[in-house]
């Protein structure tokens, strides 16, 4: 093991520039992994009749799929049938779709928590369905998911490794790369990896236990 | 606040959407055309295989042989070597990644075969190798006849040394990976005992780590050629007439001497 | 579309089937693995003994906020450094039954810190000590509210063992890529993968849940 070499400057730059791609790569997906997966949980508490049930349909088979056969799907299959996108790209609809379905079992299963007499009230106090789920429900619903929701973003800025198939240059696929370039590399390198993952996750789950302090 | 974030979503989305979309309906009919509207070749090389294509940390600079012969080829079409777009291969992702129309052709260490032309086009012949085998320094292994059932090769998904490695050392176990990066970094773990491609890239891996050797000589012929979308034949006879010239005017063996340190046979 | 070959699957039938057995076994290995070492970490975490409770933080709070492939890979390439040789399939294995150990863990106190003191001080009351009043007390009844979880930790091992695909693992996703080496379709190779996962998961999902609504009406 090479700690100083490993450790030299331009090593670290480049680690630090791979951690830059995967910091960017979550943050967008965790975005559009929120809309998708409240509009899917919402979708699915509605019960309206077809619409629930093929929601429920896609979602339990997106979530129930490993997320590295679906980032490699996006990059290499999807294409086989005319859809082709940049491996950034790629990992994050991937990842949208795939965090976006687990997301939307936590909204779902938030919105059901909600006791259904406060609903009952609020129709009968002359609010419209809509009015009642905008103002009644989903501000309950989001407090209580909050938590879960947090845990869900750290998983999936733990999964955009993953990418590291399809050769998007995040974090891990620069750590191999200097793993590469000498074996006595490789554990710094992934030592490093491991400290710049969670600093970033950990501040997240403190965010996670406060929201959840708050909440009780 | 909830309003301006809502708002926002919003606009990533359809931002999102309109890539998505916008990236399907690319495909030109011929990638000379399509090369000469964008101004630019972009081209799949490896980023891993040292002599041919290997990025460096330091720098973020892609370097080698194959990436060199890429250059001549945006000289030649676009009339200037920096308008060229490298896009990281592995052996496994190159062929979907040309058929998907991502990249205009294939520069990356690979063997012209029978099977791979029901797939795509090749050039003619750029550069001979033959797979041979990299051993630790004092390995008992010495060729293929020291590979037995109690042996571990490594070699990496997609290439063509994972299917011949089968057919001539059968007994041995076979333990493919997603590139020669880190085919090369389980050898030094231990892994297994020997690992397998062609001599050119194996000599990189020497060259990286000399504490590993070549043994055996070649044991198969594999005659790398520039891959080109099926049907395109306009775009192999230009990649054709390239090879020629730079053959022609000498810049091939000036570039083949600079990579390899030896001349071409 | 002409790229779709349905008959694919038989004819690679043989390799499809090695990795689909290899990736339940790898799993099956990685959750039992995975409890004993959750349970033991959750002891740790709640023992009335200081240094315990750090390891026990430590441990989860370290695994858990790093990627399954670092995990992995440390396993795979690291313990060479100090002498231990596995192959990929044994440091994939160890590497999930690590990673996912540290989510198991958490259960398991959650479910324990559900069950009311009271209990535990009657039990050492009645002279048990701390270990039994655990394992025979307060143990078996937070299994049960901790059965879905650790239901849903399964699910996640039957999908995160494709990850040994990058360790040449042979698990499911490892002989998906060779078959795909030699076929150039990777359409229908990958969408037979996706199908043997979901023949998986979807039905382990649906026990999961199952399991949830018993519990539910148990308790109310």
């Amino acid at each position: 093991m090479d700690f100083i070499g490993a450790y030299s400057i331009p090593n670290l730059i480049f680690i630090l520039k791979g951690f830059l791609i995967t910091l960017e790569v979550a943050f967008i997906s965790i975005l559009l992994s929120f809309v998708l997966g409240t509009l899917l949980g919402t979708l699915r508490y509605t019960r309206i009749p077809v619409v629930a049930r093929l929601t429920a349909i896609g979602v339990d088979i997106i979530r129930n799929l490993p997320l590295l056969l679906i980032i490699f799907f996006m990059k290499i299959v999807l294409p086989q049938i005319g859809i082709s996108m940049s491996p950034f790209w790629s990992t994050v609809v991937g990842l949208t779709l795939f965090e976006g379905a687990m997301i939307s079992e936590i909204v779902r299963s938030g919105l059901n928590s909600i006791d259904k007499g406060q609903i009952e009230a609020s129709r009968s106090s002359g609010l419209s369905y809509i009015q009642t789920f905008r103002h009644i429900i989903l501000p309950q619903g989001l407090r209580r998911m909050s938590p879960p929701m947090v845990s869900q973003f750290i998983s999936l800025l733990k999964d955009t490794s993953l990418a590291i198939i399809i050769s998007l240059p995040e974090i891990m696929h620069n750590v191999q790369i200097l793993g590469g370039q000498s074996f006595n590399y490789v554990i710094p390198a992934l030592i490093l990896a491991s400290a710049l993952y969670f600093i970033v996750n950990y501040t997240l789950s403190i965010i996670a236990r406060r929201l959840e302090s708050k909440i009780h | 606040m909830n309003k301006l974030l809502r708002t926002h979503f919003l606009l990533i989305l359809i931002v999102v959407v309109a890539i998505v979309f916008t990236g399907c309906n690319s495909k030109k009919d011929t990638t000379l055309g399509a090369i000469k509207d964008r101004g630019k070749v972009i081209v799949g090389v490896k980023y891993d295989t040292k002599l041919f294509g290997l990025k460096d940390p330091a720098t973020g600079k892609v370097e080698g042989f194959d990436i060199d012969i890429a250059k001549a080829l945006a000289k030649k079409v676009l009339g200037d070597e920096t308008k060229i777009q490298l896009k990281e291969v592995t052996s496994k992702t190159r062929i979907p990644l040309l058929q998907n129309g991502e990249i205009d052709l294939i520069i990356a260490t690979m063997t012209i075969t029978e099977e791979r032309k029901e797939q795509v086009d090749f050039s003619d012949v750029y550069f001979k190798a033959g797979q041979s085998l990299l051993v630790k320094k004092g390995s008992p292994i010495q060729g293929l006849d020291s590979l037995t059932k109690d042996t571990k090769v490594l070699a990496v998904k997609g290439s063509t040394s994972a299917t011949n490695i089968r057919e001539k050392a059968p007994a041995a176990e076979v333990l493919e990976y997603e590139n020669y990066q880190d085919a090369f970094t389980a050898l030094k773990a231990g892994k297994g005992d020997a690992l397998t491609t062609d001599n050119a890239i194996l000599l990189g891996m020497q060259k990286q780590d000399p504490g590993y050797v070549l043994v055996g000589g070649t044991f198969t012929d594999e005659p790398y050629g520039i891959a080109i979308r099926k049907g395109d034949s306009e775009f192999v006879s230009t990649v054709n007439d390239l090879l020629k010239e730079l053959k022609d005017d000498g810049t091939y063996d000036k570039l083949y001497e600079q990579w390899m340190g030896v001349k071409p046979e | 579309m002409g790229n779709f070959d349905v008959m694919l699957v038989f004819d690679h039938w043989d390799r499809y089937m090695a990795g689909f057995i290899n990736t339940i076994q790898i799993s099956i290995i990685a959750l039992i693995g995975s409890f004993i070492l959750g349970a033991i970490i959750a002891i740790f975490r709640i023992a009335p003994l200081k240094p315990l409770n750090w390891f026990g933080t430590a441990y989860v709070e370290v695994i858990r906020n790093i990627p399954l492939l670092i995990v992995v890979f440390f396993f795979y390439l690291g313990l060479p450094s100090l002498g231990i040789e596995l192959d990929g399939f044994v440091s994939g294995t160890l590497g999930l039954t690590v990673y996912t150990a540290s989510f198991i863990a958490e259960a398991i106190r959650a479910g324990i810190q559900a069950i009311p003191t009271g209990q535990t001080e009657a039990a050492r009351a009645t002279g048990l000590s701390y270990l039994q009043t655990m394992t025979h007390i307060i143990l078996p009844q937070a299994i049960k509210i901790v059965l879905p979880a650790i239901g849903n930790q399964f699910i996640n091992l039957v999908k995160n063992s494709s990850i040994l695909a990058v360790v040449a693992g042979m698990d499911l996703m490892y002989y998906a890529d060779l078959i795909n080496s030699d076929t150039f379709l990777p359409l229908t190779v990958y969408t037979f993968v996706a199908l043997f996962y979901l023949v998986l998961t979807v039905p382990l999902s649906y026990a999961v849940l199952y399991m949830e609504k018993c519990f539910n009406i148990a308790d109310n």
